[in-house]
């Protein structure tokens, strides 16, 4: 009972503080700005990232904190420059220019015991192999200083039935749960996740979203990209948008782009036509066409602008 | 919630994860049929074949089948290490194993470990069979006295030479599909003009020349010296088994191997995504 209490107070508070974020201070940015020192306590701090392809400019001076604890999606479309953020932030790739630090080092100078507090779940995947299961965990497992066990990760991404199964013989989706589990064998403080479910179905996405909120709850510091906006609504602490190279806003998930202020669209029929009106007052709004019908509205919708609506907006007018 | 730092906790050591790596490139090696029947069965279902079909003698009761069976070994060393390296290294490469390795907190020496382990172990297996091949079936003789040393020192500097040279050659493939049509005809010409196929004193004297600048040539010379009698060593080039160039340019080659290595080697694909 205690436990719920508590979890009741933290939600309003959550409440409380979005409350706040938009009605007093809609001008406050929840991310740094140019010319921001490092943030030295943020599990990732990046200022300036530049990094170009040839004359593709693919990050575009990019500014960045992710928190300790927090799990963060960085949403865009293809080629906005995801991967490339992630994988300078890994230690992959070299910035041209700007500064990274991850878990308080220099990325391109990190070594085996900075790796060692890292989780990567590659875009491209963990690579074939003749091993099981099981025996690749291990093996990943045998490389880190205090490692989880094998078989307690293949319970988590519910592969526990495949540990002697070849991982070539796996499916797409328990691939994916294979390159997860890979990622989190050696127990990382901070996992980065690369489009981890795409090629799921829906059932599986599901069932990955809830291994994510039980790495949480362990106090993993996540990473995630996504092209999918339902994945960083349901996920993520903070959204991040990145188009172009840029990150065009962060925000949490349920006020991106000013969604909650966003006026809401009322629909209804009257005289057998579809009408529909804009309103930043719905319930004045549904009251009034209510006593007008005296009775029920025929086919009454109230649409509040849906995350994919807000973003393709964001990202089809970057400013 | 933990936020807070772990006590440090000891990183493994270096020989735990070299025999983590061992095992893992063996049971890699093992469980692949193609790997397994191109490298281990190839050159015995050769040598049976051409065993049966060129049985004449070449000389002083010597039959070709003995001179085929050394040029095989040789062929046999090649295949464990340039082509076995060279196609599973881009495989690899392309798929994505190295870059998620190179993600973890894996020594990067252990890959290479592990590779030279799975090299040794797959080349001492072919040297076992074919040696039993061609002694029960054959009347090879097996080395005696200090051929048996001979026999190591070109065995493993032949050995080390083309697992290097395989190691540089997998940069240049796009993937291990790529490497294999690269790497398998280069392989084969080899052998032919290096004396694997035909008697080298027949091949042609430029085609001789061609192959004295790469190592196969110089390790089937130093394993006919420890297989056949010597009286043969007239019918090399030099008129003489001349041990002392074949650990030349086999050293030689190992130090331009690993010179390769070290300036191409890359852990992801060149292409950025």
């Amino acid at each position: 009972m205690i436990a719920g209490e508590t979890q009741g107070t933290q939600a309003e508070g959550g409440d409380c503080l979005l409350v706040t974020s938009i009605s007093a201070v809609p001008a406050v940015r929840d991310w740094p700005q140019p010319g921001d020192p490092l943030d030295p306590a943020a599990a990732i701090s990046v200022r300036g990232l530049v990094k170009r392809y040839g004359d593709f400019v693919a990050v575009d001076g990019l500014d960045l904190d992710i928190r300790r604890g927090e799990i963060f999606a960085l949403l865009g479309p293809n080629g906005a420059g995801k991967t490339t953020t992630v994988e300078i932030c890994e230690g992959y790739r070299k910035p041209d220019a700007g500064e990274v630090r991850v878990l308080g080092e220099d990325p391109s100078d990190g070594g085996r015991r900075w790796k060692a507090q890292l989780g990567i779940v590659l875009q491209s995947g963990a690579g074939d192999s003749q091993l099981t299961c099981r025996e690749l965990l291990q093996a990943q497992a045998s490389y880190y200083p205090d490692p989880r066990d094998a078989d307690e990760v293949l319970a988590l991404v519910g592969l526990t039935e495949k540990a002697k199964s070849r991982a070539k013989t796996l499916s797409g989706g328990q691939r994916r749960r294979l390159d997860v589990a890979l990622g989190i064998v050696g127990r990382p403080t901070l996992l980065f996740l690369d489009e981890p479910t795409t090629g799921f179905d829906p059932e599986a996405r599901r069932q990955f979203w809830s291994l994510i909120r039980s790495l949480r709850e362990l106090g993993t510091t996540m990473l995630l990209t996504t092209h999918y906006l339902d994945e960083a609504e349901a996920l993520a602490d903070r959204v991040g948008v990145i188009a172009r190279g840029r990150l065009i806003e962060v925000a949490v998930p349920s006020v991106l782009g000013d969604r909650e202020t966003a006026p809401a669209v009322v629909s209804w029929t009257e005289d057998g036509v579809r009408r529909r009106a804009e309103t930043s007052t719905p319930t004045a709004f549904v009251r009034d066409l209510a006593g007008r019908f005296d009775g029920e509205v025929p086919d009454l919708a109230v649409a509040r602008p849906t995350l994919e609506d807000v973003y393709l907006r964001m990202i089809g007018d970057p400013s | 919630m933990t936020t807070t730092a772990r006590p440090e906790v000891a990183l493994p050591s270096l020989v735990s994860v070299y025999r983590t790596r061992a095992r893992v490139e063996l049971k890699e090696f093992f469980r692949q049929r193609e790997s397994v029947v191109f490298t281990l069965l190839f050159p015995v279902i050769l040598l049976g074949v051409f065993g049966a079909v060129l049985n004449y003698d070449i000389g002083g009761g010597v039959t070709f089948t003995q001179y085929f069976m050394v040029g095989i070994i040789a062929a046999g060393i090649l295949g464990a290490s340039l082509q076995n390296m060279a196609i599973s290294i881009a495989t690899e490469r392309s798929d994505g194993t190295l870059k998620s390795l190179v993600g973890t907190p894996m020594p990067k020496s252990a890959y290479f470990v592990g590779k030279i382990a799975q090299v040794l172990t797959v080349t001492l297996l072919i040297l076992v069979i074919l040696l039993a091949v061609g002694v029960f079936a054959y009347g090879v003789d097996l080395p005696s006295g200090s051929d048996w040393f001979t026999f190591a020192w070109v065995a493993t500097l032949g050995s080390a030479a083309c697992t290097l040279l395989g190691i540089s050659v997998s940069s240049l493939a796009k993937n291990g599909r790529s490497a294999s049509a690269m790497v398998t005809p280069i392989a084969l010409v080899l052998q032919f003009i290096s004396g694997v196929f035909f008697q080298f004193s027949q091949v042609p004297t430029w085609m001789q020349t061609i192959a004295a600048f790469f190592p196969l040539k110089w390790m089937a010379q130093g394993l006919r010296s420890v297989f056949l009698p010597d009286f043969l060593a007239a019918q090399e080039p030099a008129g003489g088994w001349e041990l002392g160039r074949v650990a030349l340019v086999l050293g030689l080659w190992c130090l331009a191997g690993l010179a390769l290595c070290v300036a191409t080697f890359r852990w992801q694909d060149r292409a950025a995504g």
